[in-house]
C-alpha cells in the first residue's frame, strides 16, 4: 500500500474548550478499504469522525483527503467532496417519511442520477422500499440504522464515515447491517471508515482496525491481527461476543 | 374514584357531592356565613348565609366538573375529556375533507365582498383577518417550517410598513412601487437579525428575536426628526387602482373610469382583494418552496441540526434563507398595512402582536397553512365578537388557548404532509401522522 492514502490523518488534536479529546491521533484510510477504529466510551472515535468532517475543527495536526488540506474546510464543504457520514445515534429526519430522508441525503449529489441512487439504496436495503412513505421516527432502531446508512449513500460518496452503526440493535440485525457494509465494499469499491464499540464484529468486518485508548491511538493491525491479540480479547472481547 | 357502571356511578357520584356540599357548607358557614363586627360595647355576628352558599355550590360544582372531565378517564385515552371537534377522528377527517376544504375556503373568501350581507364592517374584518393569515403564514416559514422560534415578528412588519410611509413621506413613491422594496427591505433586516443569532436555538433564539422586535420599535419611537417617534406617521397614501386611477369620488376617479356608480366601499373592496392577493402569494410560494430543496432544508433544519450538517447542508445560508423569507412577506403585509391605515405608529407593533402572529401558527398546527387560518379567524374573529367584554376578553382567550393546547397539544391542524412520493401519492396513514412521535 505505498499509494497516497485516500484520507490520512496526521497529529490530529481537538479540544472542546480546554478538554483536550484527541491527542495525537495519526492514521491512513486507503482506497477500496474497510478501516474500523475501536475503543470504549468516551475514548474519542466519534470526536475523531467528527473532526474529520470539521465539525469541530482540529486545533492542531492535519487532514488530508485525496490530496487536499480539509483541516480548516467547512462541514458543508468537506459533505462536497464525496465524504459522507451516517452519524452516531443515527439523527435521521423523524417527522420526514424514508423518501423525503433519502432525497435529503441526496441535497449534494448530481441530482440527475437520484432514481438510480435510490434504485441502489432500496436494493441493498429492501425493508427501506416498503417503508418509503413512513415517517422516520416510526420505523425500528434497525431500520433507522439502515435509513442512515442509505440517506449517507445517497450523496454519493467515495468515503463512507459510520458512527456506531450497531448501537442498540439485536445481533441478527447487526449482522444484516455489517453484511449489507460488506457488499457495498466488496461490490461498489466504497471505502468505509466504521466507527465501533462493538470490537467482535468490526474487526471481523475490516481490513484493518485501529484502536484507540483516551484519545490515542494505541494499537493498529489488520483485523485478524487485533482479534487474535491478547489485550484486545480482554479490553474489548470477553463476554461482549455475539 | 373510579366510576363503573351507569346506575352505581350516578349513586357514587351523588353521595360525594353531597359530602362535599356537607363539608362545605360548615367550613363557609363558619368562615364566611357568620361575621363579627366591632359596635360599641362588643361585637355583633353579622350572617351573611348567601355567600356562604354561593361558596359551597361553587365548590360541589368544581367538584362535578373534575368528576365529569378530569377524573373518569377512560385507562388509555389520551387526555382529558374533550370536545368531539377535539378529538384526533375528528381532525383526521378534517384532513382528509382537505381537499374539499381547501377550494371551498378560497371560493368563499373570493365572493365574500359580493355576498348579499357583506356590509363595511365584515369587510374591514375580513381585512383584518386576512392580514393576520399573512403573517401567520409568513412566520410559519420561519417557526413551523424551519423550527426557528421567532418571537419579534413583528418587527419586520414595522419595517415594512415604515419603508412604505417614510419612501411615500419623502420621495414620494407609489405604493406599487414601494411594495416590493418594503418587502427586499425586511428581509435584508432579517438577514441581518440572522446573523448574530445563527448559533442560537430554541429559547436563547427566542430571547434575542424578542430583543429585536423591541429594539426596532424603540428605534421608531425615539427617532423623532425621521420617524416622527411616538406621533407617528401619517397622511400615507392610499393605494390606487395598479397606479390606473384612484378610488376619490368625481371625474377621473374609479368609478367614473369604469362607468359604475361611486362607492366608498369600492376602495375597501380593492384592500380586500389586495391582501387576498398577498395573503395567496405567500401561501403559494410556502408550498411551492416545501417541495423544493430548500424547504426540504428548513423541514431538516427543524428537525436536526447537526444531521443537517453531517449530509452537508450549509446550515447557515438554510436558516437567513428562512428568516429572509420570513421577514420579506411580513415586509409586504407592513406595507399594505401602512397603506389601508393611512397612519402608523410605532404603537401598531408591540411585542402583543408577534405573540399573537406565533399565538396563530402555534394553535393552528405548526407547518399546516389551513391551521393557520383556522386559527386567525377564530382568533381574530373572536376578538371582535368578545368586543364588549373588553376586560375579559384576554382572560377568555388565555382559558381557549390553553384548553386547546390541552386537547390539541400540536395545534388544530397536527401532522404533515410529505413534499415527495415515490411513484404513487399515497397518504401517511392517521394514525402515524396524529401521533407526532419522533420530534
Ligand atoms: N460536545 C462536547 N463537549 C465537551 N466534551 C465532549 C463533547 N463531546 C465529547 N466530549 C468529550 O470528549 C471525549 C470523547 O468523546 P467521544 O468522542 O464522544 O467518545 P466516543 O465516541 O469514543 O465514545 C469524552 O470525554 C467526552 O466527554
Ligand atoms: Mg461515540
Amino acid at each position: 500500500m505505498n499509494a497516497p492514502a485516500l484520507l490520512s490523518v496526521s497529529q490530529v488534536e481537538t479540544f472542546y474548550g480546554r478538554i483536550q479529546a484527541l491527542r495525537g491521533v495519526s492514521l491512513d484510510v486507503h482506497e477500496g478499504e474497510i478501516v474500523t477504529l475501536i475503543g470504549a466510551n468516551g475514548a474519542g472515535k466519534s470526536t475523531l469522525m467528527m473532526t474529520i468532517c470539521g465539525s469541530p475543527q482540529a486545533r492542531s495536526g492535519q487532514i488530508l483527503y485525496r490530496g487536499h488540506d480539509i483541516t480548516r474546510t467547512p462541514t458543508h464543504q468537506i459533505m462536497h467532496m464525496g465524504i459522507a457520514q451516517s452519524p452516531e445515534g443515527r439523527r435521521i429526519f423523524g417527522r420526514m417519511t424514508v423518501m423525503e430522508n433519502l432525497r435529503i441525503g441526496a441535497s449534494v449529489a448530481d441530482p440527475s442520477h437520484f432514481d438510480r441512487d435510490i434504485e441502489r439504496a432500496f436494493a441493498l436495503f429492501p425493508l427501506l422500499k416498503e417503508r418509503r412513505n413512513q415517517r422516520g421516527g416510526t420505523l425500528s432502531g434497525g431500520e433507522q440504522q439502515m435509513l442512515a446508512i442509505a440517506r449517507a449513500l445517497m450523496a454519493q460518496p467515495r468515503l463512507l464515515l459510520l458512527d456506531e452503526p450497531s448501537l442498540g440493535l439485536a445481533p441478527l440485525v447487526i449482522k444484516q447491517i455489517f453484511g449489507a457494509i460488506r457488499e457495498l465494499n466488496a461490490t461498489q469499491g466504497l471505502t468505509v471508515f466504521l466507527v465501533e464499540q462493538n470490537a467482535h464484529h468490526a474487526l471481523r468486518l475490516a481490513h484493518r482496525g485501529y484502536v484507540m485508548v483516551n484519545g490515542k491511538i494505541t494499537m493498529t493491525g489488520t483485523g485478524v491481527e487485533l482479534l487474535g491479540r491478547e489485550e484486545i480479547r480482554a479490553a474489548y472481547l470477553e463476554g461482549g461476543v455475539h | 374514584m373510579v366510576l363503573r357502571g351507569p346506575r352505581t356511578a350516578a349513586a357514587t357520584l351523588l353521595a360525594d357531592l353531597v359530602v362535599t356540599a356537607v363539608i362545605s357548607l360548615v367550613i363557609f358557614g363558619v368562615m364566611v356565613g357568620l361575621r363579627t363586627e366591632t359596635i360599641p360595647g362588643g361585637l355583633k355576628l353579622v350572617p351573611r348565609w348567601s355567600a356562604a352558599l354561593g361558596l359551597a355550590a361553587m365548590v360541589v360544582a368544581g367538584r362535578l366538573m373534575l368528576h365529569l372531565i378530569w377524573w373518569n378517564r377512560k385507562p388509555g385515552a389520551r387526555s382529558a375529556w374533550s370536545p368531539a371537534g377535539m378529538m384526533p377522528d375528528w381532525a383526521r377527517n378534517l384532513k382528509l375533507s382537505g381537499r374539499f376544504v381547501r377550494p371551498a375556503t378560497l371560493i368563499f373568501a373570493l365572493v365574500l365582498p359580493f355576498l348579499p350581507f357583506t356590509d363595511r364592517y365584515i369587510l374591514d374584518l375580513s381585512i383584518l383577518v386576512l392580514t393576520y393569515v399573512m403573517l401567520g403564514w409568513g412566520l410559519n416559514i420561519v417557526v413551523g417550517l424551519a423550527g426557528l422560534l421567532d418571537l419579534g415578528y413583528v418587527a419586520f412588519y414595522a419595517v415594512g410598513a415604515y419603508s412604505y410611509a417614510l419612501l411615500a413621506h419623502y420621495f414620494g413613491w407609489s405604493f406599487w412601487l414601494c411594495l416590493p422594496v418594503s418587502g427586499i427591505l425586511a428581509a435584508f433586516w432579517g438577514i441581518i437579525l440572522g446573523f448574530p443569532v445563527l448559533r442560537l436555538r430554541g429559547d436563547y433564539l427566542a430571547i434575542v428575536t424578542l430583543a429585536f422586535g423591541e429594539i426596532i420599535r424603540i428605534v421608531l419611537l425615539n427617532w423623532y426628526w425621521f420617524t416622527g417617534g411616538p406621533d407617528g406617521i401619517s397622511g400615507i397614501p392610499r393605494p390606487d387602482f395598479f397606479g390606473i386611477v384612484g378610488f376619490e369620488r368625481g371625474p377621473g376617479g374609479f368609478a367614473d373610469t369604469f362607468g359604475i356608480e361611486y362607492s366608498s366601499l369600492h376602495r375597501i373592496v380593492f384592500l380586500y382583494f389586495l391582501i387576498l392577493a398577498l395573503a395567496l402569494l405567500t401561501n403559494f410560494v410556502t408550498i411551492r418552496l416545501r417541495r423544493l430543496p430548500i424547504g426540504r432544508a428548513w423541514e431538516a433544519l427543524r428537525e436536526d441540526e447537526i444531521a443537517c450538517r453531517s449530509l452537508g447542508l450549509n446550515t447557515t445560508t438554510v436558516k437567513l434563507s428562512a428568516f429572509a423569507t420570513g421577514a420579506l412577506f411580513a415586509g409586504f403585509a407592513g406595507a399594505f398595512f401602512a397603506t389601508r391605515q393611512g397612519f402608523i405608529s410605532p404603537e401598531s407593533f408591540t411585542f402583543t402582536e408577534s405573540a399573537l402572529v406565533l399565538a396563530i401558527v402555534v394553535l393552528g398546527g405548526m407547518g399546516s397553512q389551513m391551521g393557520v387560518v383556522i386559527a386567525s379567524v377564530a382568533l381574530i374573529g373572536g376578538f371582535e365578537v368578545f368586543r364588549e367584554f373588553e376586560q375579559y376578553r384576554m382572560l377568555i382567550f388565555g382559558l381557549a388557548m390553553v384548553l386547546i393546547m390541552i386537547w390539541r397539544p400540536r395545534g388544530l391542524i397536527a401532522g404533515r404532509e410529505p413534499s415527495i412520493f415515490f411513484r404513487t401519492r399515497k397518504t401517511i396513514s392517521g394514525a402515524l401522522v396524529s401521533q407526532g412521535e419522533g420530534h
